[in-house]
């Protein structure tokens, strides 16, 4: 099996499946001639195997998500890209008016079948442009999110989201584009809404995805050579969220540490250390703990920006700190 | 105008308006009585640009408006039983319930619906217009607004968008002098909408939007241009709403002499003294006749509305993915399908 770049796996899975069904189109800003194919790559070279299908749009977001919108009504399976998710804000009418609402709203009768791919993260840009709005999205009724951390989770979460009917937001992330894993040259598909155990471990469960799941591993790493195993839940979905595997975690390791990126109140992990302590409270030995982004606008200055994100070394920090009473 | 349609599409057009004044009158009786909740946006003295409109379009050509759509529905040829089931909020509505006064809807008559976030349906209004293209019909897209939509950023995005890709959209305006309660010279930098078109290069028109052969004319010619893969255009239709912007509007910044004025020039009856009359298709004693059929048309949708149950409790959840997948509802909750069935309310 080749190694291959995260950004070459989303890639291909736009590949496939622009071949697979003449409906699927993909829009965004300078995707087709800028840098040889969006500001991050990812459509690199796809606007000359699909001619037409494949169009730069204005800058004017809340038209680049309605007229996906509508061209999905209408029976297309647009593929929109937002350049940076911080740009998403533009849009968040027609995200949360519409693209949500359109089919309950409607009673079932129309469908928009869009994936709306955006990048999260970070790198320099400060702080209108390095943020993760995972936990905004992912508290909307009729919203699909997917954040795939993997080069093979990327791929084939894509190719669900692009033939799922439901509006999906797919956050990439601007720190995993280059980095690399196996995908294999046949086609697959990973289903929506299913997490899963990226690393067996029978001392502490850590709950994460996206970048923050390339972080943990490498914390898990050092945790071994100190003899401590982590069990590491990958949720690859984070709505309609699978808890399942985390659970059935915790009463094995009865510890657990929930680690995101985002901002830590009103975050993600707070609503997964809620439904953990709802599901399993008599098997927990320590209280649930947090590692998340610091709460304050992202600076621009190298050494700010590096302390305001969590990175491996938190992770082994928080698992020294909640284990060190046992071992 | 209007020589081209013939004495039974002319009486169509008639019938067509005074359905909506009735229905729009039998509403506003109905949320006085509180059978009706939320808000109620009536359509009561723009029923000619709805009427001529529809009137200059294909049955399956793409319809998508803002939220006073109760003229567009009926116009569209939607049930009344069912759009006054909707305004009650009843499982006989268009909806089933769930979208309400502003969200009426038939896919199945290519009405993809009201819309109620000022200018949040024009660019749904342009990617339908992109689908027919990519399906290669030759359907082309109706996309209605007020005055008030155009100065937020949608209108300007969609409208550039569907210049550039020379899609198959009609926006049309109507230009009822008021958004909400702001007058137009109040909201608007520039009062003559259809000139706002010419900023993204956008063939515009007006018309008096009381005047229903004028507007029907005026469409044909822009259905034929759109069609035809001449690409989008604006229509400003010029009119006046007789009540305020919806029920729960105490309408006390229009003057009472403005809109008595305005009524002077009532879009129904000047075209049925001006046309109908005039031209010998329609007696007073049919006109008499016509009147009390809608009147019970309408009663009659009132009583089906009345006696539509209200959606069940168990359907809650249904219809908000396309596709659930496992795990839809987030682990733990206590607010659960289970205890909605038991009737227990919220906290089983």
């Amino acid at each position: 099996m080749a190694e291959i770049t995260y950004r070459e796996a989303l890639k291909r899975a736009l590949r496939e499946e622009l071949a697979h069904d003449p409906d699927v189109v993909v829009w965004g800003e300078d995707i087709v001639a800028y840098g040889g194919g969006g500001a991050y790559g990812v459509t690199a070279g796809l606007s000359k195997e699909f001619p037409g299908r494949i169009r730069d749009t204005p800058i004017a977001e809340e038209a680049i998500v309605g007229v996906g919108i509508g061209a999905a009504m209408g029976g297309c399976r647009p593929v929109v890209e937002l350049m940076t998710i911080n740009f998403a804000l533009v849009a968040w009418d027609q995200i949360v008016n519409h693209a949500a609402k359109q089919h309950h709203m409607f009673n079932g009768k129309i469908k928009v079948p869009m994936v709306m791919r955006s990048p999260a993260g970070f790198g320099r840009t400060a702080a209108t442009h390095s943020q993760n709005f995972d936990a905004w999205l992912s508290s909307i009724p009729g919203l699909k999110v997917v954040e795939p951390a993997t080069p093979y989770d990327a791929k084939g979460l894509l190719k669900s989201a692009i033939r799922d009917d439901d509006p999906v937001f797919f956050i990439e992330h601007l720190q995993l584009y280059g980095t690399r894993g196996e995908v294999p040259d046949e086609e697959y598909f990973i289903p929506l809404g299913v997490s899963e155990r990226k690393r067996e471990g029978k001392h502490l469960t850590v709950v994460t995805w996206g970048r923050m799941l390339v972080e943990t591993m490498k914390a898990a790493k050092t945790l071994s050579d100190e003899g401590v195993e982590l069990d590491v839940i990958d949720l690859r979905t984070l709505r309609p969220m699978d808890l399942s595997l985390a659970i059935e975690s915790v009463k094995k390791t009865n510890h657990a540490i929930v680690v995101e990126e985002g901002w830590r109140s009103i975050g993600l992990g707070a609503e997964i250390v809620a439904s953990l302590q709802e599901q399993a409270f008599n098997y927990l030995d320590a209280p649930i703990a947090r590692v998340a982004g610091l709460e304050v606008p992202m600076p621009y200055a190298k050494n700010l920006e590096r302390a305001t994100l969590p990175f491996a070394d938190d992770v082994v920090m928080a698992v020294r700190a909640m284990l060190a009473n046992k071992y | 105008m209007g020589m081209d349609m013939n004495k039974d599409e002319l009486i169509a057009l008639y019938r067509q308006m005074l359905l909506i004044r009735i229905f729009e009158d039998k509403s506003a009786e109905m949320y006085a009585k509180a059978k009706i909740g939320g808000f109620l946006h009536l359509y009561n003295g723009q029923e000619a640009i709805a009427v001529g409109a529809l009137s200059a379009l294909r049955p399956d050509d793409d319809l998508v408006t803002h939220y006073r759509d109760h003229g567009y529905a009926l116009a569209r040829g939607l049930n009344a039983n069912a759009v006054m089931a909707e305004l009650f909020g009843r499982e006989g509505g268009t909806t089933g319930g769930r979208g309400g006064s502003m969200h009426l809807a038939d896919v199945d008559k290519h009405f993809w619906g009201g819309y109620a976030i000022v200018g949040g349906h024009l660019p749904l209004a342009v990617g339908l217009a992109y689908a027919n293209v990519h399906h290669k019909t030759d359907r082309i897209v109706m996309c209605v607004m007020g005055d008030g939509s155009t100065n937020i950023g949608t209108f300007h995005a969609a409208l550039n968008w569907a210049q550039l890709w020379k899609l198959p959209v009609i926006f049309l305006v109507e230009n009822n002098m008021y958004a909400m309660g702001t007058a137009i010279n109040v909201h608007s930098a520039v009062i003559e909408i259809y000139k706002k078109a010419s900023a993204h290069d956008m063939y515009a028109e007006r018309v008096d939007g009381k005047d229903v052969l004028a507007v029907h004319e005026v469409v044909c010619r822009l259905a034929e241009r759109a069609r035809g893969g001449e690409g989008p255009a604006l229509l400003e239709a010029v009119t006046y709403r007789y009540r305020g912007h919806s029920m729960a509007d105490s309408d006390v910044q229009r003057s009472k002499s403005e809109i008595a004025e305005q009524k002077m020039r009532d879009p129904i009856p000047t075209f049925a003294e001006n046309v109908l009359l005039k031209r010998n298709l329609l007696t007073q004693a049919d006109m008499d006749r016509i009147q009390k059929e809608i009147e019970a048309e309408v009663e009659a949708a009132v009583q089906f509305a009345d006696a539509s149950p209200e959606p069940a409790l168990n359907t809650l959840y249904e219809n908000i993915y396309a596709h659930p997948v496992a795990n839809m509802q987030s682990g733990g909750s206590l607010i659960g399908p289970a205890t909605l069935y038991s009737g227990n309310g919220k906290h089983g």
